[in-house]
């Protein structure tokens, strides 16, 4: 429990990126096999430099979710390694390894029976913080993610879906986890709140310097938020690189995905 | 005689054998319960189990009451008193809507509430007593409920094999023939099902989740 990296930390804390040379997330060779055979991930190679915005794009069933839940290993791997900060996954205790990252997914899934600010002070009250130590935390989170402080009593019920999804956002910060795991986060907010919630988003990583993994199938998320985009298709990797580089790939397959949305922006364009 | 007679005229005697009555339905539904919900839990971590824990409370709740009464008269300790048979009988009874209930409840609660839980570092300890049990408390408390109900009417037959109770007025009744004295059997026990039946949902709907 004590290692002195994990315990708790101040907010800025990892933004100094400290060891460079190791990347925060490394797949080597991963797989990732269903009990009935099925392949879902086939030999993934990508390294995730600290500090960045990697997302990882594909259609459903590319296998993007399941390359992330490998990460905090809601899923274990069936071959390859996975090294998580330089160490293999499979070293590290698995509670340790999922209170150093923080996971926010489309459906947010709040605790409905907990407030906000107990929702939010989650790992804080199961790392046994102070009561004070982590209210104050609650209350600078709600700041941070664009939410007023009254808002700490009400119930998730009572919230707008915008709402939730900061929460859930200041949730997985609230133990200022180096690492962070997000699977289409604003996948199911209307047109304007997502775009109001990626800028913030984009905003809130340049100030605390946290590695995201992020996954969508939005090209125009991807493009917005992505320092580098890893296209996958079928569980393998297409293709990596920055927004620029994807744009402007010979690669069939990625030019199919950025005609496919350039086609879209076209309709909207002659509405 | 009428009914209201006999009730100011006994009402010493109606006040113990409800009690009696009371105490069977309290201390087997106690037990439903410290057995019950574990094995609810237990069904939901190991799935092999589900079928075979599920079928065995099912037949027990099949085999009508005396039967029951009559099966575990031999059993040793149990069968020397006449309340520990009743109490036994009535436990078992309790268990299915107990066992089925906790694990409705937990298997009911929200794929992406346990996934996020999960991913945050709850251990399977936590997950259960934070997020699992809390979420499925009102399911539970409805199986608690349906349990105390049947209970309350069972615990009627078990003054059959004389373990006391308000049966003992109804069958008192029966013999002699007198409606009155089933009534003052059979009207406290009508009673406190329904004050059970109300408190229990009471408690039931405060602990529903509210959903978004």
């Amino acid at each position: 429990m004590s290692q002195p990296r994990d315990g708790p930390r101040l907010l800025f804390e990892h933004s100094s990126t400290f060891m460079t040379d190791i990347s925060a997330v490394e797949f080597r060779n991963v797989s990732y096999r269903l009990l009935d055979g099925r392949d879902i991930l086939h030999d993934l190679n990508i390294d995730v430099r600290r500090g960045e915005i990697l997302v990882l794009l594909g259609r459903s069933g590319s296998g993007k979710t399941t390359a992330l839940k490998l990460v905090n290993r809601l899923l274990e791997a069936s071959g390859g390694n996975l090294l998580i900060e330089g160490r293999d996954s499979r070293e590290w205790d698995i509670i340790q390894l999922r209170r150093h990252i923080g996971y926010a997914i489309q459906d947010v899934g709040l605790f409905p029976h907990y407030t906000v600010a107990r929702n939010i002070a989650l790992v804080p009250s199961i790392e046994k913080w102070p009561a004070a130590r982590s209210d104050s935390r609650v209350q600078e989170l709600l700041q941070l993610v664009g939410l007023k402080e009254d808002i700490g009593p009400r119930y998730p019920h009572q919230l707008s879906g915008g709402q939730r999804q900061r929460v859930g956002v200041a949730r997985a910060l609230a133990a200022d986890p180096p690492i962070l795991l997000m699977d289409e986060p604003f996948g199911a907010l209307d047109p304007l709140t997502r775009s109001d919630l990626q800028r913030e988003f984009l905003s809130l990583q340049k100030q605390l310097g946290k590695t995201v993994l992020f996954v969508t199938h939005d090209l125009h998320e991807a493009l917005l938020l992505g320092s580098r985009i890893a296209l996958l298709e079928d569980g393998r990797l297409v293709s990596i690189g920055s927004p620029k580089e994807f744009l402007q790939s010979q690669n069939a397959l990625v030019q199919k995905y950025v005609q496919a949305f350039g086609a879209a922006d076209q309709v909207r364009g002659g509405m | 005689m009428n009914f209201w007679n006999f009730v100011v005229e006994n009402k010493g005697e109606i006040a113990q054998l409800t009690f009696e009555h009371l105490w069977i339905v309290a201390i087997s539904t106690a037990l439903a319960i410290v057995i019950g919900i574990p094995l609810g839990i237990l069904i939901t971590r190991k799935p092999a189990l589900h079928n075979p824990v599920l079928v065995t409370a099912n037949i027990i709740q099949t085999i009508p009451s005396l039967a029951l009464f009559g099966f575990l008269l031999p059993a040793p300790w149990i069968g020397e008193r006449a309340g520990r048979l009743a109490i036994l009988a009535l436990t078992l009874y309790s268990l299915l809507p107990l066992i089925r209930n906790t694990y409705t409840g937990i298997r009911g609660v929200d794929r992406a509430v346990l996934e996020a839980a999960r991913g945050m570092g709850l251990t399977d300890w936590q997950l259960l007593y934070k997020v699992e049990l809390p979420l499925a408390a009102s399911v539970v408390l409805a199986g608690i409920r349906t349990a105390v109900v049947i209970s309350v009417g069972l615990a009627t037959i078990a003054a059959a094999i004389g373990a006391g109770g308000l049966g003992e007025l109804i069958f008192r009744g029966l013999a002699m023939v007198n409606n009155a004295v089933i009534l003052a059997g059979a009207v406290p026990a009508a009673l406190m099902a329904l004050i059970a039946d109300a408190l229990l949902g009471f408690l039931e709907r405060r602990f529903t989740p509210q959903r978004s």
